[in-house]
């Protein structure tokens, strides 16, 4: 993710000059016993997790000796923060603190330049307390090439009311600071509190460091698995979408599992960014709680929304599934049909589902989900353009209270799913297609043919193939799912298209689901 | 009037070659303004829909004369470089339509805007389009989407979805609310025209009489703007819909700009702030329309 924990933040800032307490991070008791074995003396545990306050949630323990280390260790490792385990505790040498500071960097997006900050006290809320006249915060903006000058930055600690001796190691902390900032490409980087040790000496003792989601790839020092911002540790479910999106390059698909532990569970299916956002709030008006944000748009392939459905399917405790995107989509929305359409009898769907599909080739898509998805013991309801997000919300509320989620049953998928007798196979881009050509026999009209996009099938003795050079055509498929989908259709399902997702199949068997 | 672009608008594409740029300035071409140079480096002396290639803006300008405005369809990470240039050479308004130009790349070119002189539309934005005059960017996809989607009258739109644009505007036209120009800022966290700056244009446009505006968490857009508004450098009755209700903090849902971060850019301080200045807050994306309709008619009354 685009954040780094508070042990990654202070490596870098060391690498920067700036000083941070010395420490050892522990994934283990015995690790953690260890660390403090090494360090000597009282010693801090600090869980690493992306929750903020951990002091007042305990997440923060002192020790006085190895063996407390290795309790309080065993105590945080593994417990919930936010939502999530941790699985990481930094074991720290306990700092002699004669004064707290609060020192960052961040972007303004009002004067569209990146801001230095300086405040007379740490701790939580100082801007509220700055507000209230019981400290002071100087800000300052400096050149997004340049960096901050040395003269500003004494400036913001005579503003302060610090001390003039302590003045050029402040600015040295904040040049350092703003050096980081511009070389890590960071959003914001924020040091609370910047302690003021006995000996006068100034010690970065927290450190919350978040970088550009799309400067992450220059950045690869930085190991950022996600490049995103999540309140969160990237979850399993998470990473497998993140890192099949990073192999598929078409529109895009993101996913993000929220903590909900609220009422009326939701999986949610957005497209585009504001309609998603949109989209989500009327569920909310209607009692809803989102389970899961995921977000399919830029024009992806049917493939890619088949496998965002998995996602969605994948989770646990939700009541019925919701998509719907801005209303009025430029991308042509029979793709995205068709991508649920074979997710949902695969997987299969046993929860009621609102699709809203408005904008390019609407009705094309609201026919599909009908017409190949209307067989399901739960109600389907498809709708376009002129049905507002708000009334498909109202129907998914009508549609739940009628329909209990049912237990997993035989759905017949739109992939065959015998081993072919004559099998014809190829590789498309992320996956492939598989004929049973002894199926295709006794086909009349192949459907299959006329369906393909990017026509790269013809008939060659009575069965569907390639195109000569079969090589160059196979990778022309723009895996619209068509093929599949005609030949369901008139009831032969002699072709079978398999899209992977990679550690998704291992994920399932290893969480017990299905 | 309109702002930011009409029919005489002179645009030179860079990036024309490439698909995207392709495909959009057939939608400028068959939509309005005026489309007069391409730029590719390396593909000089070409044509692409019988527009000139030139291998460099500078070419470009000194070859076909004053150029108002540049639509950019470079890759996210060429896009700094390009606006530059475009900027050096004279060129005022640059719509820059990648999306996930990196932070850091926006406020080297916001410095170099303001060197220069120029402002700049987006980044990650469809651009802007004034009803029956011309397009910059890719609102609409096609001439005729576009024709079809958006017509004219005196509403002025600012959003910061694109996806949210394309709806809003077509909602409001089958209301039969028109509009005089709907720009699409941007989703990311700095935008080189927010709300506010299109606001102001809006302000002085004699052409639109109330402006419908889609904003959403992150960012200080909103709250400006109601500052705006308490200044009195905002007079004009302003229809508002905020997105990202659920949206918890820290963690972004959608456009890189959409994000709560240590307690600013929340939904209710937004609402609040614009409520407070005298906005029309709609609660219900569709409500828009009948909303906008009713404060339409008593502007116009």
């Amino acid at each position: 993710m685009a954040r780094l924990l508070e042990h990654k933040a202070k490596e870098v800032l060391a690498g920067f000059g700036i000083r941070v307490p010395d420490g050892y991070t522990a994934s283990t008791p015995e690790e953690a016993a260890a660390a403090a074995e090494r360090i000597g003396g009282d010693v801090v545990i600090k869980a690493q997790a992306f929750v903020t306050g951990r002091a007042g949630k305990g997440l923060i323990k002192f020790a006085a000796s190895p063996a407390e280390a290795r309790q309080h260790a065993q105590e945080l490792l593994g417990q919930n923060a936010g939502g999530f385990p941790i699985e990481l505790v930094l074991v720290e040498r306990k700092l002699q603190i004669e004064r707290e500071l609060f020192a960052a960097c961040l972007v303004s997006d009002e004067i569209a330049a990146p801001v230095a900050m300086l405040g007379s006290r740490g701790g939580s809320g100082v801007e509220a307390m700055a507000s209230r006249g019981e400290a002071v915060l100087a800000k300052r903006p400096f050149d997004p090439e340049d960096g901050l000058d040395v003269r500003t930055a004494a400036a913001m600690a005579e503003e302060c009311g610090l001390p003039t001796r302590m003045h050029s190691a402040i600015a040295e902390v904040l040049q350092g600071l703003a050096q980081v900032f511009l070389e890590k490409e960071a959003r914001s980087l924020e040091v609370n509190p910047l302690a003021v040790l006995r000996d006068g000496s100034l010690v970065a003792a927290d450190c919350h460091f978040s970088v550009d989601d799309y400067a992450v790839s220059r950045h690869p020092e930085l190991e950022i698995e996600i490049a995103r911002e999540i309140g969160h540790p990237a979850t399993p479910l998470e990473k497998i979408a993140a890192a099949y999106e990073e192999t598929d390059h078409r529109g895009t698909f993101y996913f993000l599992e929220l903590s909900a532990t609220g009422k009326k569970l939701v999986g949610f299916h957005g497209a585009g960014g504001g309609g998603s956002m949109m989209s989500m709030d009327a569920l909310v008006r209607h009692g809803f709680t989102a389970k899961n944000f995921c977000d399919t748009s830029g024009n992806p392939s049917a493939a890619k929304v088949y496998r965002a459905c998995k996602h969605i399917l994948a989770q646990d405790g939700i009541i019925g599934y919701f998509a719907s995107g801005s209303g009025v989509a430029s991308q042509e929305q029979f793709h995205s049909a068709r991508g649920m359409v074979k997710a949902f009898r695969e997987w299969p769907l046993c929860v009621p589902a609102v699709i809203r599909l408005g904008g390019n080739k609407e009705e094309v898509a609201i026919d599909i989900l009908t017409r190949f998805l209307g067989d399901l013991p739960v109600p389907v309801e498809a709708y376009g353009k002129d049905d507002s997000a708000a009334f498909c919300a109202e129907r998914l509320d009508v549609l739940v209270k009628a329909h209990p989620p049912v237990v997993p049953y035989e759905c017949v998928p739109t992939a065959r799913t015998e081993p072919a007798e004559q099998e014809y196979r190829f590789d498309i881009r992320t996956g492939s297609i598989s004929f049973d050509h002894a199926i295709c026999a006794s086909c009349e009209g192949q459907p299959c043919i006329a369906s393909c996009h990017a026509e790269i099938l013809e008939l060659v003795e009575g069965k569907p193939r390639l195109k000569e050079p079969a090589e160059e055509s196979a990778h022309r498929c723009t895996e619209c799912l068509a093929c599949e989908l005609a030949c369901y259709n008139v009831g032969k399902r002699s072709i079978r298209i398999d899209l992977p997702i990679p550690g998704f199949e291992e994920y399932l068997a290893k969480r017990g689901a299905k | 009037m309109s702002i930011l672009v009409n029919e005489n608008t002179r645009v030179v594409v860079q990036g024309i070659t490439g698909r995207e740029g392709q495909v959009r300035t057939k939608l400028m071409l068959g939509y309005g303004p005026k489309v007069v140079a391409g730029v590719t480096p390396g593909r000089g002396g070409e044509e692409v829909l019988g527009v000139p290639v030139f291998d460099a803006v500078q070419d470009a300008v000194k070859q076909v004369g004053g150029i108002d405005a540049s639509v950019v369809f470079v890759p996210a990470r060429a896009a700094l470089e390009a606006a530059k240039v475009a900027m050096d050479s004279g060129v005022k308004l640059v719509v820059i339509v990648p999306d996930r130009v990196p932070l850091h790349d926006v406020m080297k070119l916001a410095k170099h805007a303001r060197q220069t002189g120029a402002v700049f539309l987006g980044p990650n934005t469809l651009g802007c389009l004034s009803p029956g005059k011309g397009v910059l960017g890719m609102m609409g996809g096609s001439p005729e989407a576009a024709r079809k989607f958006f017509r004219p009258g005196r509403v002025g739109i600012s959003s910061r979805s694109g996806g949210i644009t394309s709806s809003m505007a077509y909602y409001l036209n089958k209301a039969g609310i028109g509009a005089s120009t709907i720009v699409h800022v941007g989703g990311d966290s700095i935008v080189g025209l927010p709300h506010p700056a299109v606001l102001k244009l809006f302000e002085a446009d004699p052409d639109t009489d109330l402006v419908v505006m889609f904003g959403e968490i992150g960012t200080t857009q909103e709250e400006r703007v109601a500052e705006m508004m308490k200044r009195g450098e905002f007079t004009k009755p302003l229809v508002a819909y905020i997105g990202g209700k659920q949206a918890e903090e820290g963690t972004r849902f959608s456009h890189a700009g959409a994000i709560v971060e240590g307690g600013r850019g929340g939904y209710q301080s937004k609402v609040d702030a614009l409520r407070d200045a005298g906005a029309v807050i709609v609660e219900n994306f569709e409500d828009l329309p009948a909303v906008t309709g009713r404060v339409l008619a008593k502007v116009e009354r």
